[in-house]
């Protein structure tokens, strides 16, 4: 019963890794290659070191460490792609060509990096509550 | 609420000591009778936050799990049939979360579903921008995860 539970962790991980790596081959620009890659690698890793932890149920020590190493690594892998995206944005890379919408565009100030929300000039926005 | 949190942590850790199993599925057995008791005993105090508080946390995990398996399996079909279906777009979400730990938490949990990635917070604190991979219509989109993420989690959080 266990054997089968670790079999299929192990095997989705592995999987979800793998699709990560097709989708960097074949995405067609930079935003879409790392939306990809950061979510399956955090989702593949993680199962793999679930697995492990099932693998050794006696051992706390192992299934604590490995917790511990999801932790981390859902705590950290999407800061390093909010800083990765914001500057592959700043710094002018392309967008596919089958892009919708861009609300970002224009939003930053060149000279102090500086990101406006655009309340005071847009007029669509949903009004927020007053802070 | 952090007495009743630390009170159910004690309980448990009797309950692994008396039955001298030392692991993660003995613990949380034990965390669980804990909880019962606790609830069973304060049925007549006035304050119920933690034991409406942990079924909710639960409750958001298996939420989060159920998106990211759904969105992941939509953007693994994308990926292995030739033909692209996205639609992606940046797109300008007004937030109500507040404090830098329900903002930090609120991303956090965005980035990490398949098909949308934070690009940046405005300096004010109350717009993320996110990039969406399959944006069929805005408000939707803003309306979807206000009503999941952001309601869940600000009702564990407050």
């Amino acid at each position: 019963m266990i054997s089968i539970l670790i079999g299929l962790l192990c095997t989705i991980g592995a999987v979800a890794i793998l699709i990560a790596a097709i989708g960097i081959l074949r995405m067609p620009d930079f935003y879409l290659r790392l939306s990809v890659t950061v979510k399956a690698a955090t989702l593949g890793g993680g199962l793999l070191l679930l697995s492990a932890a099932f693998y050794f149920p006696e051992e706390v020590s192992v299934t604590t460490k490995a917790l511990a190493i999801i932790f981390f690594l859902t705590l950290t892998a999407p800061v390093a792609a909010h800083l990765i995206g914001r500057t592959a944005y700043f710094i002018g890379t392309e967008k596919w060509k089958g892009t919708v919408r861009d609300d970002l565009a224009g939003m930053y100030d060149k000279d102090t990096h500086q990101l406006s929300s655009g309340d005071a000039t847009e007029g669509d926005s949903v009004s927020h509550p007053s802070s | 609420m952090v007495k009743q949190f630390l009170m159910n942590l004690l309980l448990a850790f009797t309950w692994v000591a008396l039955t001298g199993v030392l692991s993660y599925s003995n613990f949380l057995f034990g965390f669980a009778i804990g909880f019962f008791l606790l609830w069973v005993m304060n049925r007549n105090e006035s304050d119920h936050r933690y034991f409406t508080r942990v079924p909710k946390i639960i409750g958001f995990f298996l939420y989060f799990l159920y998106e990211m398996i759904r969105a992941n399996v939509q953007v693994a079909y994308d990926l292995i049939t030739p033909k692209f279906f996205m639609q992606p777009g940046i797109v300008k979400y007004p937030m109500n979360a507040k404090s830098d730990f329900e903002i930090n938490l609120l991303s956090t949990v965005i980035s990490l579903t398949p098909g949308t990635l934070i690009l940046d917070v405005s300096e004010d604190r109350k717009v993320l921008y996110i990039h969406v991979m399959y944006l069929k219509d805005k408000d939707q989109f803003i309306q979807q995860i206000k009503d999941g993420f952001e309601r869940r989690l600000l009702e564990i959080i407050r």
